[in-house]
């Protein structure tokens, strides 16, 4: 028995090991760095314990600015992107002729580089002296236009995006959704059809309850990916988001900790535990209200 | 009631959403390949032609290869392909030896403290990597692994969702073969090794596709922990060279790295459809 | 409301992708189901009978033939238009909603002159409920229920808009022996108190005789027979239909024609007055079996089974295709368990004979 432990222990180590180094620690340490005043990451000195990085953090402009980017971006992009990939499921679920071709062509964003693909986005968008690119062009035929969207007005910077966010995040709630919608009993529909049921009753009263549970999941999990956004933003507005005020809070946290404005571990702390009390908060709440609305 | 009336309305109403609803599936799927067109083209555009069209055009008459030159030769591209290579392959083999021994001593061997390991290591998997990124910076700066091999792919090595996923799937194998092989003196490692591993094949390759696309398109912590260009990641290498490479003009020439950059993932996930959509919708948001 | 169907055919196109002939799962079907009849489709699983429930429903549409209810011509009429209810195998309640919910649903699809007042689906709603039996549990969501009260639910949900014809998938499938037993006589009784026309598919054979008016015998798509439960039982038209009703089955020994007599193995069994020679498949109902000192089918005995009125024999003989016979005789006759053989006469009218090649009947007069 004691050599059994001893060897259960074994083909753990290596697991603990990691696990204990990269994430025990540093969560334990992050907290104690968002408590140390004054910090000074070359003497690794600091002189007082106290609330004084979170009360940086919360003055300091472009953490403001995050905080709104960050915000704007989660309450635009996932109702969006969570009813445009519903209303694509449902019909993508109602053929059968080029369903697989369909499935394959929107996973695609799913396995591209976030950075590549944000470069083309840009190109798309951006007004350059030579031109006003594909987008521009586009908004021309309606004769609107020109607007720059990558250097000009905050509005247009958001819109592009909000834009390549839906994009990228779609493939996987589509695909989520579409085996949810797979996995309903077609009995039901049998039954819906024969009572002459209305295609939109039966949408929102067979359908949506019963993908329900698989829907409040994306939400959760969408809420919580558009707060953590940041390579979407670098991929088209480069590394300096602060400059282009377009940060958001996890490019808030990796400024402070690195870069031109780095250097500063404590504000880093103070801001990520800042974030995660908001993700927290938000993912409570989103329960609580699945619970009242997921019935079975 | 008149029945001709219902069945041709009704026939004439079917065919209508039919139309609407292929019509708007093929937006869609416009809207998602254009980028991908629209970076294939461009790349094939000469600069000259590239930058003489104050008006985009669609299409091109002359096609070029020479900005895949470029790619190659005015940037370390190959630089970056090869590092994020040598990147995905250790991280993805170190992380499935480590996951893999996890996940057969929480299925199959017996100690005292499992449950409560386990149950510690589910509790981890709700901590996102946001929060501990700022210390693992700390550390692995004052190890002196910064602009190194080591210092990229330690933090990277372990899953507690893959040593869940895994567990899971080894749980399923009944405990009789497991017997069979102890009255056969078969050591533990080769149970392992001999039926566990072939039998929770599928398993492993969905993990492994996926740490693949993972590690292929990481960007925060590589450019936290690298600084040195002979260190980038293609997604640190693309913004280097957006920022710094060509001259800030030369859109085809970026535009042929994107795709050099995109192409390896877009063939192993035509390969493997049907395994990697599986695998993604079992667990695995992106990032 | 009588349903009629005219050579029905419904085929599909073949899955397998080397084989380009269409898979068909009804072939040529006709049959009158006159009004207010309860009638069990019945047939080995995979012989069509549940695509024929849907063609009748409209969930599908035939390949070529006509279907009618009354003087109308359904046929490819949309399911919603043709007034049908049809309980589902599974039940098909919607977990998400209660009972009360589940029943009202169907009338809350209606628009317009056809809507009833909130008041009038209440009413209607609780009437079903109320011939069923589930008043009581109105409040209940389906998860919370047993397999025959959702059974129930299901039926009054099929009910509730009155609909011309009721059709039920094996609705006895999911449940209990007991249930089975119980909801089986309640079918029958809400069948009767609505008199709506009703066809049930169902793959026993014996839940079919019990209850229904007429059974229609199906199997690869094709109608063996159609007629009263007696009368199919006791008139089978080929072997296939013979096999399948009755329990237990009957026993089918190989047999021969030779110069009016009807002879298992080298045993002459009946009288088979001006029948040409020829060989044969001879069936004989358990019943038919009437064991004699002196009778001419010599068996070997394997056991006896009391169940209190009739005893079960079990014996085998050589010329049997199956490797048990079974025969039920009556408690009162002498059979000694400890015997090594048995010799039985057999009942003439429990006496079927087929011809061996078509396995076709063969109507022959047996003494």
């Amino acid at each position: 028995m004691e050599q059994k432990n001893a060897k259960g222990w074994l083909y753990l180590l290596p697991a603990i090991a990691f696990l204990g180094v990269f994430m025990v620690y540093p969560l334990v340490d992050v907290f104690v760095y968002s408590f140390e005043e004054g910090y000074n990451s070359a003497s690794q000195t600091f002189f007082g314990v106290g609330l004084y990085n979170y009360s940086y953090v919360l003055h300091d402009p472009y953490f403001l600015q995050a905080l709104k980017n960050t915000f704007l971006l989660v309450i635009i992009t996932v109702p969006l992107s969570t009813g445009l990939a519903l209303l694509i499921s449902v019909g993508l679920s109602s053929i059968q002729k080029l369903k697989d071709l369909f499935q394959t062509i929107y996973f695609l964003p799913y396995v591209t580089n976030t950075l590549a693909v944000g470069l083309v986005f840009m190109i798309l968008f951006k007004r350059t002296p030579y031109t006003d690119g594909l987008v521009n062009l586009m908004l021309h035929w309606f004769g609107a236009g020109p607007i720059d969207f990558i250097d000009g007005p905050h509005w247009a910077k958001m819109f592009v995006l909000c834009f390549y966010t839906i994009w990228v995040v779609m493939p996987f709630k589509i695909l989520i959704l579409t085996s949810a919608l797979a996995s309903v009993n077609q009995d039901y529909y049998n039954a819906a059809r024969i009572d002459g049921t209305s295609r939109s009753r039966i949408f929102f009263r067979i359908t949506l309850p019963m993908i329900s549970p698989m829907l409040f999941y994306l939400i959760i999990t969408g809420f919580i990916g558009a707060f953590k956004a940041y390579s979407d933003a670098v991929a088209i507005f480069g590394t300096d988001l602060n400059a282009a005020g377009m940060n958001t809070m996890v490019g808030y946290v990796y400024d402070m900790l690195y870069g031109d404005s780095g250097g500063y571990p404590s504000y880093a702390s103070a801001a990520a535990i800042i974030l995660f009390a908001i993700v927290l908060t938000i993912t409570c709440i989103n329960l609580m209200v699945s619970r009242k609305h997921v019935h079975y | 009631m008149n029945y001709d009336a219902i069945e041709v309305r009704t026939r004439r109403r079917e065919r209508l959403r039919k139309g609407f609803t292929y019509f708007c599936l093929v937006i869609w799927a416009l809207m998602v390949l254009f980028p991908f067109y629209w970076m294939l083209l461009s790349s094939l555009k000469s600069y000259s032609a590239y930058n003489s069209e104050y008006v985009p055009r669609f299409f091109t008459l002359s096609p070029t290869l020479q900005n895949y030159t470029d790619a190659f030769t005015a940037v370390p591209l190959a630089r970056y392909f090869l590092n994020t290579l040598i990147f995905t392959l250790a991280t993805t083999a170190i992380m499935l030896l480590v996951i893999t021994l996890a996940a057969f001593a929480f299925a199959r061997l017996n100690f005292r403290g499992k449950d409560l390991v386990f149950t510690f290591f589910l509790a981890l998997m709700m901590i996102p990597t946001e929060l501990v990124v700022i210390t693992n910076f700390v550390t692995i700066t004052d190890w002196n692994l910064r602009n190194t091999f080591p210092g990229l792919i330690l933090p990277s090595v372990t899953s507690v969702f893959y040593i869940y996923l895994l567990r899971e799937n080894f749980a399923q194998i009944p405990d009789e073969l497991y017997y069979a092989a102890k009255v056969d003196g078969t050591s533990d490692f080769k149970y392992l090794l001999r039926v566990m591993l072939p039998i929770s094949r599928p398993t492993m390759v969905t993990i492994t596709i996926l740490k693949v696309i993972e590690c292929w398109n990481s960007y925060v912590w590589p450019r936290l922990i690298t600084d040195d260009a002979n260190y980038f990641l293609v997604s640190n290498g693309i913004q280097e060279i957006r920022e710094n490479g060509f001259g800030r003009e030369n859109i085809p020439a970026m535009m042929a790295a994107v795709v050099v950059i995109s192409v390896p993932l877009i063939l192993l996930f035509l390969l493997f459809r049907k395994k990697i959509m599986a695998g993604v919708s079992r667990g695995g948001t992106k990032g | 409301m009588k349903v009629v169907l005219e050579h029905l055919t419904k085929s599909f196109p073949s899955r397998n992708k080397k084989v380009k002939e269409p898979v068909i799962a009804v072939n040529d079907f006709s049959f009158e189901i006159p009004d207010g009849e309860l009638i069990g489709l019945l047939g080995p699983s995979g012989c069509g009978k549940s695509t024929m429930l849907n063609l009748i429903c409209g969930l599908q549409t035939p390949t070529s033939g006509k279907i009618y209810f009354g003087e109308d011509d359904v046929t490819n009429l949309p399911p919603e238009n043709r007034g049908v209810g049809l309980v589902f195998q599974n039940y098909a309640l919607y977990p998400h909603l209660t009972v009360l919910q589940n029943i009202l649903f169907p009338l809350q699809n209606l628009k317009g002159a056809a809507r009833p007042s909130k008041e009038e689906m209440m009413n209607k709603a609780l009437d079903a409920a109320r011939l069923v039996q589930i008043e009581r549990l109105l409040e209940r969501k389906p998860s919370e229920m047993s397999g025959g009260q959702q059974q129930r639910v299901a039926i009054a949900r099929a009910l509730v808009k009155r609909p011309r014809v009721l059709l039920l998938d094996e609705p006895l499938s999911n449940l209990d022996a007991r249930l089975r037993l119980q909801t089986r006589e309640e079918i029958r009784r809400i069948q009767r108190e609505t008199g709506i026309t009703t066809v049930f598919v169902t793959h026993d054979q014996e839940e079919a005789m019990s209850i229904s008016d007429r059974i229609v015998v199906m199997k690869a798509g094709l109608l063996q027979q159609i007629g009263k439960p007696q009368e199919v039982y006791d008139d089978p038209v080929n072997l296939f239909v013979a096999k399948f009703l009755g329990t237990p089955p009957i026993n089918v020994f190989e047999g021969e024609v030779r110069n009016g007599l009807l002879y298992i193995g080298e045993n002459s069994v009946l009288q088979a007055p001006g029948a040409p020679d020829r060989k044969v498949w001879i069936g004989v109902r358990p019943e038919g079996f009437l064991p004699e000192q002196a009778g001419p089918l010599r068996c070997t005995l394997s056991g006896v089974e009391v169940m209190g009125r009739d005893i079960s024999v079990v014996a085998s003989h050589p010329a049997c295709s199956a490797a048990a016979i079974r025969a039920i005789i009556s408690a009162e006759s002498a059979v000694d368990p400890k015997a090594e053989t048995v010799r039985f006469a057999l009942k003439p009218n429990k006496v079927h004979v087929f011809d061996r090649e078509s396995e076709e009947r063969l109507r022959i007069e047996l003494k």
